[in-house]
């Protein structure tokens, strides 16, 4: 049997991978599916839950994001929300924001952002949680 | 470009760093999408719809970190929510959460490889339309029968 022969300079631990110069291959695409997957039903719940409890006093709201049921789910829900959000305005500066350094600092700013948004909303709930 | 005689050769026309023109393909870009067609403006919705929840989002923030500083931030924005212009912004976050919900489920049907063939496309489309309409709609119902 002919022996194969190399037709890439691509070691095969690397084309199996899928890791090209960027070095996260399909990581970032795939996140973005698998947080929209999780998102699903937490949103519709969220989204739900809002609009069947309109114009809360601030002890009902505060009782309402306390429970613990409710703080897991919106813990998820926050850090989902934000993981998603600063990976989809990522690849819209991608696409859109040029020169180039204004696409890295505007990158780098919209995940700034999300994350201190998402450790804001988060310690609002630990605190009314426990 | 003086003249682009039809929509194939604006993915032809370009320029060279130096400002002078060259015949050579690209990559397709808005002067070859027709927005009039639910396709491509239904792509377009769902990235600016994903924008749009943004906004949400950062209200969301807003909301949840007045209910833990005390009774009078959250005063402040039940009274934004409830003023002309946050129903405002929340009925534009509530159709643009909905759409960008249903069309991110069109676009998980067609990354496990369903529904590429042009009738199934236009069909979902209309469902995604329908179905952002409705579920708006049956949210705000909600929202008022709760009030």
């Amino acid at each position: 049997m002919e022996p194969t022969r190399a037709t890439t300079l691509r070691t095969p631990l690397g084309r199996v991978r899928g890791s090209g110069s960027a070095k996260s291959g399909t990581h970032h695409w795939w996140m973005q599916r698998v947080t929209s997957l999780a998102l699903l039903p937490l949103t519709i719940w969220f989204i739900v839950s809002l609009a069947t409890s309109a114009g809360l006093t601030h002890l009902e709201a505060a009782a309402w994001i306390g429970h613990p049921v409710n703080a897991v789910l919106l813990l998820a829900l926050i850090g989902l929300t934000f993981h998603h959000t600063a990976a989809g305005l990522q690849v819209v500066l991608e696409d859109y924001a040029k020169p180039e350094w204004v696409k890295i600092a505007s990158i780098l700013a919209v995940k700034a952002v999300c994350a201190l948004l998402a450790l804001a909303a988060a310690l609002a709930v630990l605190r009314l949680a426990v | 470009m003086s003249s682009v005689p039809d929509a194939s050769d604006a993915t032809m026309l370009g320029r060279r760093t130096d400002g002078t023109p060259v015949r050579r393909p690209l990559s397709p870009h808005l002067q070859v999408y027709d927005m009039m067609q639910m396709t491509s403006a239904l792509s377009i919705s769902h990235r600016a719809t994903g924008i749009a929840w943004t906004a949400g989002a950062a209200l969301m923030v807003w909301w949840l970190v007045a209910a833990a500083s005390g009774p009078e931030a959250f005063a402040w924005v039940q009274w934004f929510l409830g003023s002309f212009l946050g129903i405002l912004v929340l009925m534009g976050v509530t159709a643009a959460a909905w759409f960008h919900t249903l069309a991110g489920v069109r676009h998980l049907f067609w990354d496990a490889g369903y529904g590429y063939d042009i009738p199934t496309t236009y069909k979902s489309g209309r469902i995604v339309l329908v179905g952002t309409a409705v579920l708006t709609a049956l949210t705000w119902l909600a929202l008022l029968i709760s009030w």
